[in-house]
């Protein structure tokens, strides 16, 4: 990230800014970084979803942070304390819908942006690291949305988080203890909820600072692409500004009406009717059900009889997503070219809702099976599937160059914008 | 663009069933209600009616805590009928300079008066049972305002052969179908002040409204906003499409 940008070209006409850019280069910087950083020409709507989980952690932080100023992190006065804010705070409806459906949206964009890197293959060298990040930063969202879930104290926020301290007594031995060391106390309780308050303020700065590290790595090889080959000159990219950034833009505005739609019109459609019935130690709901975006997680958890084994198998589905770049062993990124891999693809995808479906469902009967057949398959996918495809599959000829590609598709397309590209 | 609409279906479709009513119950009943709909408004006449039937029937037993007294002017009351609703109620008030709490009549800024001083109090009073805060109760129900309705107008005998618990009611939309609550509401239950012929149904009716009003007093307020905000974001959308279309029309060769 040297600034390469003044060599021999003035950041800018105006004197002020090249005088504060003399001395703190962040123009420097953002001419780099934004202008001139070159994006692959071709890639598709699919690769709108890492700036939207981007603006969705600014918006979440925004409107938690207004929320926090209203907010009563005690079992006596947190329920009522939201209500507060629901009906005398002014438009305190507002900001809290919004940070509560804002939720359910970061996951269903991350999910995406997700299986768009395993449709993709972009975790594949020189990926690795800018993909583990990425599923570091999915660790800590859970985490975070877990302890925020809580933080209303309902009767699904007390028996969710009851649920789920408690699978860490599965743990042999010391199980017990480290669950009372959580709970501050023999039982969910006071303490309880100030640590989760406290920790759901800190936990999105502690992401925060992780995607900084994944755009540090994002950059350092550039956006992967729906082809999956590198870039092998300026006549396969462009600047990301302002092709990516209107493209983004335009991305952003269809995502923020289908967010206003859920605000406005169905702002408790992906919540539980539980969670506005005060917590009540005494009294179990008929279910406990986690939020939508941790029910495919809840069915693998519920689909082995052995608590032990079912926590290991759970938090294992995560682990397994960090070695993916090793399981997979094929030298072909992009499924376009991987005739075998990219039906693999969509059944794990389909998997994936069966296992959602699963988790949404007291284990009876067809759920009991369905959840176990769903499970075997998610870690024979990723653990049997990923790595004999790679080996025995004969993948597609590749195209020899990413313009090559994009001039097939759009014969009309002139060469290389040469003028944006001129600086490099 | 389509893949993706289908995936945002996908991905809806797969968030659903965690509220998906059970297969073996009845069908909820589904009356017309003002305020569905994206346009939908609380009917103020059905408000005030139904505040009517809160007051006159379920605040015998129900507590509302999260209601004020001056929460009432969103229904059409004014300053003075609103006093005159809170002085209808005693409260605690105090201490005074003696250091004494005493009872004085409720005023606007009270939140309502509940019947019991507290939960055993409550459950004393009805065999162990405990009647609900209404505060919530239309968003803290699967089926929202259709069931409150149902479970309203659905008592009936049991079918024969079904065995009732002692002190148990018989109500067809009550999961289990044994609910502690006797019948709360009949034909002529109260007589309203606007006139209007007290129904069962029409009682149902207005209270269910009054609750579902209690239970989200913002909605009209989020709905016009909505519109607002929707309509904006349809044309801002629009004009950075169109800007994305010419930005790019010199590396896809169209306009």
């Amino acid at each position: 990230m040297a600034n390469q940008a003044t060599h021999g070209k003035p950041v800018s006409q105006s004197k002020i800014v090249r005088w504060i850019d003399h001395r703190l280069p962040m123009f420097t910087f953002m001419q780099h970084e934004l202008n001139e950083y070159p994006t692959p020409r071709n890639l598709s709507y699919w690769w709108n979803f890492g700036s939207l989980a981007g603006i969705t952690l600014v918006i979440m932080m925004t409107t938690g942070i207004f929320l926090a100023m209203q907010y009563d992190p005690n079992v006596n006065d947190a329920f009522n304390s939201v209500e507060r804010i629901m009906r005398d705070v002014p438009w305190g409806w507002l900001i809290r819908y919004i940070h509560m459906n804002g939720a359910s949206l970061f996951f269903i964009v991350v999910y995406i942006h997700i299986f768009r890197g395993l449709y993709f293959g972009s975790y594949k060298e020189p990926r690795e690291l800018l993909w583990m990040l990425g599923v570091v930063i999915l660790l800590l969202m859970m985490a975070t949305a877990f302890m925020g879930y809580v933080l209303p104290w309902g009767q699904m926020s007390y028996w969710g988080a009851t649920v789920i301290t408690n699978l860490f007594s599965a743990f042999p031995g010391v199980g017990s203890d480290i669950v009372t060391w959580l709970w501050g106390g023999f039982a969910v309780g006071n303490p309880t909820l100030n640590r989760f308050f406290s920790l759901h303020y800190l936990l999105p700065f502690i992401i925060v600072g992780v995607v900084i590290l994944h755009l540090i790595a994002l950059h350092q090889h550039g956006s992967n692409n729906p082809l999956g080959i590198d870039r092998k000159g300026p006549q396969d990219s462009i600047p990301f500004h302002p092709y990516y950034t209107i493209k983004d833009s335009f991305g952003l505005g269809v995502f923020l009406i289908i967010y206003a739609l859920l605000v406005f019109y169905w702002p408790n459609l992906l919540g539980d009717p539980q969670n506005y019935i005060q917590a009540n130690p005494l009294q179990t709901p008929p279910e406990i059900v986690p939020e939508w975006y941790f029910l495919p997680f809840y069915a693998i958890l519920r689909s082995i009889p052995n608590k032990l084994l079912g926590v290991c198998a759970m938090f294992g589905s995560i682990i397994t997503l960090f070695l993916v770049p090793w399981l997979d062993t094929s030298r072909v990124r992009s499924a376009f070219f991987r005739p075998v891999y990219k039906w693999v693809f969509w059944v794990l995808v389909f998997d994936c809702l069966v296992l959602g479906w699963v988790g949404a469902h007291r284990p009876e009967g067809i759920y009991v099976i369905e959840g176990r057949l769903a499970t075997i398959y998610f870690y024979l996918h990723f653990y049997i599937l990923m790595p004999l495809i790679g080996i025995f599959e004969r993948p597609l000829p590749l195209p020899t160059s990413i313009a090559e590609a994009v001039l097939k598709k759009h014969p009309a397309a002139p060469a290389p914008a040469s003028a944006a590209m001129g600086r490099h | 663009m389509r893949r993706l609409a289908l995936a945002a279906a996908a991905a809806l479709a797969f968030a659903m069933p965690a509220f998906a009513q059970d297969e073996s119950e009845p069908p909820l009943p589904h009356p017309s209600w003002s305020f569905d709909g994206i346009f939908g408004t609380f009917d103020r006449a059905a408000l005030q009616r139904g505040f009517e039937i809160y007051d006159q029937v379920c605040s015998n037993c129900h507590s509302m805590n999260l209601l004020h007294y001056r929460d009432l002017s969103a229904l059409g009351y004014s300053e003075d009928q609103i006093k005159a609703i809170a002085a209808q109620k005693q409260t605690t008030g105090g201490p005074n300079d003696q250091g004494e709490m005493f009872q004085r009549p409720a005023q606007p800024a009270d939140a309502f008066v509940a019947p019991y001083p507290n939960e055993q109090a409550a459950r004393a009073a009805h065999n162990g049972a405990l009647p609900p805060d209404l505060s919530l109760i239309v968003k803290a129900r699967a089926g929202g305002a259709d069931y409150v309705y149902g479970i309203l107008t659905g008592f009936e005998n049991p079918p024969s052969g079904f065995k009732m618990n002692d002190g148990m009611q018989y109500d067809e939309f009550f999961p289990g179908h044994q609910i502690a609550m006797p019948q709360p509401l009949t034909d002529d239950s109260v007589t309203f002040a606007d006139g209007t012929k007290a129904t069962l149904p029409q009682e149902a009716h207005d209270v269910t409204t009054f609750l579902a009003w209690a239970a989200e007093p913002k909605m009209e307020e989020r709905k016009e906003t909505g519109a607002k905000v929707l309509l904006f974001l349809l044309v801002m959308t629009g004009v950075l499409y169109a800007a994305k279309r010419k930005i790019w029309a010199d590396i896809h060769g169209h306009a």
